[in-house]
Order: structure tokens, then C-alpha cells, then sequence
């Protein structure tokens, strides 16, 4: 009792994750003068789903510019500002539009400083809300988390939660390579409990290393973004039948923490995988090709399982849209399913 | 970079005490005053002047740059057919005065980024001879260590090199976005070709550029092709320094190095005092085909390419004017020849005999400033570490 008598409970802080991603960019344009904002609306209109509220107004034209609609020009000039020793961060108002720049973010930006044989670093990060929000259709739903985690010379990271969101743009930025930051606009306003250690100027999340949210022993479910949130309510649902699940939050998806992974698995025994983005060629697709690959095959009591989004361009619809995506029953469903219940 | 072509110049000359004699006897003059052709102007009241001065120094040491690179590239296209190069070589002889122009023009600590046909820039970036050669024949003393080959070589200030037709503008863009947000009162080069002047993206770079006024001085290579494509087949506007809508533009006899360098300080002053960015078009001319897979002859003609080469010839039209004005003399040039000659054939015995880089580095430079990790090769056994 002595020993409690002196600590000091602060109440943890709510922090949604647009305000911790606000907060992380703030505090690294405050602590290098190289890094900047650039995008569509990121400035005067506080950005188009409001995250850089108050930069412009903070820092002002030269650091927070914004451009014109105009992808594949002001991907390049970012990735050639990086080139030339600044530290850009680009903007995309939805990783849809990305595909009209994505010869900038792999040709440019992932595969120079291996082609240059190392003479040429390209210290960008893009970043942006990604996957599906709530009714935009097919063109304004698509996830690139399997195809930016693709490529070599690419850092991928997937925040789920404000502390993920705040650390992991921190180090995205601090980063000397090419950093795709994978945002959720359904996440935007999320709060979430903001731990005393993620208020401080340099906390950081690392890229590479993936999270044990919840610790269980029956079945692993890896998940990144948005359906982390979804698995834990699965796994608290299943906790009154008695299944308890070890849920892990990816974090980041290239490079790859496949020995959390691969750990979880040879304690549990079984995996399923859930992601938004479609099956095939998927997040969920390389997981399991991986644990196949390393010693936790061994361990596993069933196949591994994937949980994704339906293989149909999104349709608007809103009964079609909520089956096109994975809910907790269909999380529920298949670990049923891997478990033989 | 200058300085040192310049003292490579002078330390060869010295080398050789006999040849020496006899130079010492010519009577050369200091400098000369040469008329150009003037510029097509577009949203310009005035344009680079008629006339310049050509110092003998400086005219010695554009002569002996347009050389090595006329000799680099002709000895990459015997490397290639003897197949020490494989893939892609784009060649640039015909067109060296718009590179070691360009290079006139401007100041060593200024940025260049530019597309595919990279070899002649790159060189008078400050590349040398060997290191290019070598990146080209794949060996570990390539300046990119082997790891990119003829479109990815890279130097101070000298961004590529690269291979996506037209992607190098926004880039280029970029980097004087970066010159003009650190203040440094430097500009950047940003070349492309006729074929890539019909990339959307050029048209989202001008816009920018001209919007926020960066310190971009964009340059048309216009040698009439876009690979077997003439540009009247490609284009509905072959007025390229035009093309830039709202930016002044000028266009440039690149055949004329002297047209090249006074145009081009005339741009970099423009951009350096801040007006935005600006259009500059040389008219220029390849003798080799698009690549060396591409004879060259099937889109256009022989006696074209003769013509060419003996009515514009680059180095032939600045040999005539220092000869003219008794800037040089014959056995001057000769003796630069011969030093090119020997420099390009050691370069190139260098190329075709240092060893390929190590296979245990074929992971390596992926990411930079990174902890070493493993990279996974064509099979899950097969592992290669990467360091930064």
C-alpha cells in the first residue's frame, strides 16, 4: 500500500485518431523545419476529412501547400522535393486516386535508392484514408494494402487506433524512405484511450512490429486497420462461450512481422486472417503462404482461414454493401469454423 | 566540376613536352567573338544575345567534353553489339552540344534530372567515363554499383536517369520546389524529349511550376523523333517551347553549343531572380536509332542522318570556329583526340574487366539508414541480408 499510496492516477486521455494523426504531424513539422504537408484541400479547407485542421493557419503557405487536382504531378514533385533533401508528406484525399500517381510512388520513390545502388534516399511518406468508408461506391472503396505491401523499397504501415495513428506517422516521417500510410476514414472518429507514454513529443510506434491487442489461447486473428476493432468485438463475444482469442494488430504490413505471427500460432494452433480488402493476391493470402513457409505450419490443427472483403467492386446499396464487407459474424463464423464448433 | 575538366585539360597538354614545342610556336589568340542564330521567343519581350565570346580555354574544354562524349557513345555502341550491354542503351551522339551547353550555363551546385538517354549529361554532370561505362557493362564499379544500368545512373546534383517516359518533370519540379523552399537561390534543369512533350504530367508540372513560381527551367529535347515516330505524327502542336501555355518559352539551335550556353545562362538568370519557371526547346538531332535495338533507318532516312551530320555536326561546326578565329589549330585538336581516345579505351578495358558486383549484395540498399534484415530470394531457402 505504501508503495501505491505515491503514484499520481492521471485519467487517460481520449484522443481520436484524426487528432492523434493531427497531433503526430504537428510535432514533426514543428521539430524539422525539411518536413512539409502537401495534398488537395490540406491547407484553407483544414484538409478534406478536416486531419490537418489547423497546420495551415499554424505553419502557413510554404509548408502546407495546396495543389491543384493534379495526382501524378504533385506525387513527383513530392518525390522529387524528397529527392532533393526535403521531407514531404503527400497527401492523397483517398488512396483511390493514387493509382493516377503510382508510377511516382514505385518508379520514383520505392525503387530509386536501390537502382541508384544506394547514392539516392527518397525520405517521402504518402499517406491518406484507404479501403472502404460508408456508401462512396466501387471507384472511392478499393484497399491497396496488398499492392503498395507488393513492392520492395516500400515501408507500408495500417494504423487501427490513435496511439498506432500518432506513432506510426511520427516514425513514417522520421523515416529516410518512402513510408504508404494507410488510414481509415471510418477510423477519423474513433476515440480512443490515449496512453501517457503517446502524449510525448517522441513517442514513436516502430514500422515492422505488429501488436498483441489481446492475449488468448485458442485461436490467433491477425488483422490490420479498421477490422482490428471488429476482432476484439468477435473475440469479446466468444469470451462468454469460453473461446478465448489472441488478437493481433498488424500495424505494419510490408515489412512483415511474421514472427509475432508465427509465435501466436504456435501457442494457439490456429489462425484466421481479416482484412478489407479483396481475397485474392491479398494481406491475408501472403500471411498464411508464410505460415506455411516457417515452423508454425507444424503447430497448426487446421488450415488457416481468410476473412475479407466480398470479391466485388463495392456496390452502393446498403444491405449489399454491409455483406461486402467483413462483420464481426463472419469473423465469429470462421473462427467457429477453424476451431470445428 | 569546371575547374577540374579544365585542369584535366592542362595536365594532359603538359604531358607531352614535344607536341608542346610545336603548340607553343602557333600563334593562338586569347578569345573570339562569335554570331549565333537567334531564338524563337515565346511570351518574351527579349531574348539570350547574338553574339558571345568564346575564351580558347573554354573553348578547348567544350571541345574535349562534346569528344569524350561523341567516343563514350560510340564505344557503348560497340560494347553493346559485342554484347558486353545488354537491355536497354539509349545513345546521345549528335546532341553533345546541348549537354556540355547546358553544363556551360549553369553553376556545379544547380540540379539536372533528366530522362533515359542519360550517358552524355551524365558525364558532363561529373560522372566519369569509367564509372559509366562499367554501370553499363553491370560491373561493381558502375557509378550505381551495377544495380541500375544505362537509365539509372545518379551524382551530385545529377538526378537520372529515368526510365518512365516523362515521369522525370514532375521531379524535376519537385527539386526546384525544394531549391526554392531552402532558399538557396539554386535552379533545376528538368529535360525531356518531343515524344514525352504529349505526357499528361508535363502539363500538371507547368501548371505548378508557374503557379507557385519555382526555379524550374524545363527543356524540350526535340530531335525530331519520339523513337520511329516523327513529331508530326505525334504531335498537333510541334511547336514544343510553345507548349508551355502560360510559361515564356524559347527555342534553341542545340546543334550550336555556344547558342546553348548563352541561352541557358539567359534561363537560369530568369529563374534565379524569381519570375517562375521557363520553356526551353533545343532543336537537336540523334544519329543513332531510339536504342541500339532500332536501326534508325526505317522512320526516317539515310541521307537525312548524312546531312545532318555534315552540314551540324556539333563539334565539327565549334572545330571550324576556333579554327577560323585561330583559337586552335589542327594539331591541338588531334592531340585532344587522341587523350579522348585513350581515356574512352581505358574506361572501357576498365568496363569489360572489373567483375560483376558480389551476389551476397544483391539485397543490398533497399532501404536507407535501416538495421540490416533478410531479403527472400526465388525460394524460401535462398536469403540475402540487405544493409543499408
Amino acid at each position: 500500500m505504501a508503495a501505491v499510496s505515491g503514484l499520481v492516477r492521471r485519467p487517460l486521455q481520449q484522443m481520436t485518431v484524426r487528432d492523434a494523426i493531427n497531433q503526430g504531424m504537428d510535432e514533426e513539422l514543428e521539430r524539422d523545419e525539411k518536413v512539409f504537408l502537401l495534398g488537395e484541400e490540406v491547407a484553407q479547407y483544414d484538409g478534406a476529412y478536416k486531419v490537418s485542421r489547423g497546420l495551415w493557419k499554424k505553419y502557413g503557405d510554404k509548408r502546407i501547400i495546396d495543389t491543384p487536382i493534379s495526382e501524378m504531378g504533385f506525387a513527383g514533385i513530392a518525390v522529387g522535393a524528397a529527392m532533393a533533401g526535403l521531407r514531404p508528406i503527400c497527401e492523397f484525399m483517398t488512396f483511390n486516386f493514387s493509382m493516377q500517381a503510382i508510377d511516382q510512388v514505385i518508379n520514383s520513390a520505392a525503387k530509386t535508392y536501390y537502382m541508384s545502388g544506394g547514392l539516392q534516399p527518397v525520405p517521402i511518406v504518402f499517406r491518406g484514408p484507404n479501403g472502404a468508408s460508408a456508401g462512396v461506391a466501387a471507384q472511392h472503396s478499393q484497399c491497396f494494402a496488398a499492392w503498395y505491401g507488393h513492392c520492395p523499397g516500400l515501408k507500408v504501415v495500417s494504423p487501427w487506433n490513435s496511439e498506432d495513428a500518432k506513432g506510426l506517422i511520427k516514425s513514417a516521417i522520421r523515416d529516410n524512405n518512402p513510408v504508404v500510410v494507410l488510414e481509415n476514414e471510418l477510423m477519423y472518429g474513433v476515440p480512443f484511450e490515449f496512453p501517457a507514454e503517446a502524449q510525448s513529443k517522441d513517442f514513436l510506434v516502430p514500422i515492422g512490429k505488429a501488436k498483441v491487442e489481446r492475449q488468448g489461447t485458442h485461436i490467433t486473428v491477425v488483422s490490420h486497420s479498421r477490422p482490428v476493432g471488429h476482432c476484439l468485438e468477435a473475440a469479446t463475444v466468444l469470451s462468454k462461450e469460453g473461446i478465448e482469442c489472441e488478437v493481433i494488430n498488424m500495424r505494419t504490413i510490408r515489412p512483415m512481422d511474421i514472427d509475432t505471427i508465427e509465435a501466436s500460432v504456435m501457442k494457439t494452433n490456429h489462425l484466421i486472417t481479416v482484412e478489407g480488402g479483396w481475397p485474392q493476391f491479398g494481406v491475408g493470402a501472403e500471411i498464411c503462404a508464410r505460415i506455411m513457409e516457417g515452423p508454425a505450419f507444424n503447430f497448426l490443427d487446421a488450415p488457416a482461414v481468410r476473412v475479407t472483403g466480398a470479391d466485388v467492386p463495392m456496390p452502393y446499396a446498403k444491405i449489399l454493401e454491409d455483406n461486402s464487407v467483413p462483420q464481426v459474424k463472419d469473423i465469429i463464423f470462421a473462427i467457429k469454423k477453424t476451431l470445428n464448433i | 566540376m569546371l575547374a577540374a575538366a579544365v585542369s584535366r585539360v592542362l595536365s594532359v597538354v603538359a604531358q607531352k613536352p614535344a607536341r608542346r614545342v610545336l603548340l607553343s610556336s602557333c600563334n593562338f589568340s586569347n578569345k573570339a567573338t562569335f554570331e549565333m542564330k537567334s531564338c524563337d521567343l515565346y511570351l518574351l519581350e527579349k531574348g539570350p544575345p547574338v553574339a558571345t565570346v568564346l575564351t580558347r580555354e573554354d573553348g578547348i574544354k567544350y571541345y574535349r567534353m562534346m569528344q569524350m562524349v561523341r567516343r563514350m557513345e560510340l564505344k557503348a555502341d560497340q560494347l553493346y553489339k559485342q554484347k558486353f550491354i545488354r537491355g536497354f542503351c539509349h545513345l546521345c551522339d549528335g546532341q553533345e552540344a546541348c549537354y556540355v551547353g547546358l553544363e556551360a550555363g549553369i553553376k556545379p551546385s544547380d540540379h539536372v534530372i533528366t530522362s533515359y538517354r542519360a550517358h552524355g549529361i551524365g558525364y558532363t554532370r561529373g560522372l566519369s567515363v569509367r564509372s559509366i561505362l562499367a554501370e553499363l557493362t553491370g560491373r561493381r564499379g558502375g557509378c550505381a554499383k551495377g544495380k541500375g544500368g544505362s537509365m539509372h545512373m545518379y551524382t551530385n546534383r545529377f538526378y537520372g536517369g529515368n526510365g518512365i517516359v516523362g515521369a522525370q518533370v514532375p521531379l524535376g519540379a519537385g527539386i526546384a520546389l525544394a531549391c526554392k523552399y531552402m532558399g538557396s537561390n539554386e535552379i533545376c534543369l528538368t529535360l525531356y524529349g518531343d515524344g514525352a512533350a504529349n505526357q499528361g504530367q508535363i502539363a500538371e508540372a507547368h501548371n505548378m511550376a508557374a503557379l507557385w513560381k519555382l526555379p524550374c527551367v524545363f527543356i524540350c529535347e526535340n530531335n525530331l523523333y519520339g523513337m520511329g515516330t516523327a513529331i508530326e505524327r505525334s504531335s498537333a502542336n510541334t511547336e514544343y517551347y510553345k507548349r508551355g501555355n502560360f510559361i515564356p518559352g524559347l527555342r534553341v539551335d542545340g546543334m550550336d553549343i555556344l547558342c546553348v550556353r548563352e541561352a541557358t545562362k539567359f534561363v537560369a538568370d530568369y529563374c534565379r531572380s524569381g519570375k517562375g519557371p521557363i520553356l526551353m526547346e533545343l532543336q537537336t538531332y540523334r544519329y543513332h536509332g531510339h536504342s541500339m535495338s532500332d536501326p534508325g533507318l526505317s522512320y526516317r532516312t539515310r541521307k537525312e542522318v548524312q546531312d545532318v551530320r555534315s552540314k551540324s555536326d556539333p563539334i565539327m561546326l565549334l572545330r571550324e570556329r576556333m579554327l577560323s578565329k585561330q583559337l586552335t589549330c589542327i594539331d591541338e585538336l588531334m592531340e585532344i583526340e587522341a587523350n579522348v581516345k585513350k581515356e574512352v579505351e581505358e574506361a572501357a578495358q576498365f568496363a569489360t574487366t572489373d567483375p560483376e558486383p558480389p551476389l551476397h549484395e544483391l539485397g543490398f540498399h533497399l532501404y536507407n539508414n535501416n538495421p540490416p534484415f533478410e531479403v527472400r530470394g526465388p525460394n524460401q531457402w535462398i536469403k540475402f541480408k540487405s544493409i543499408s
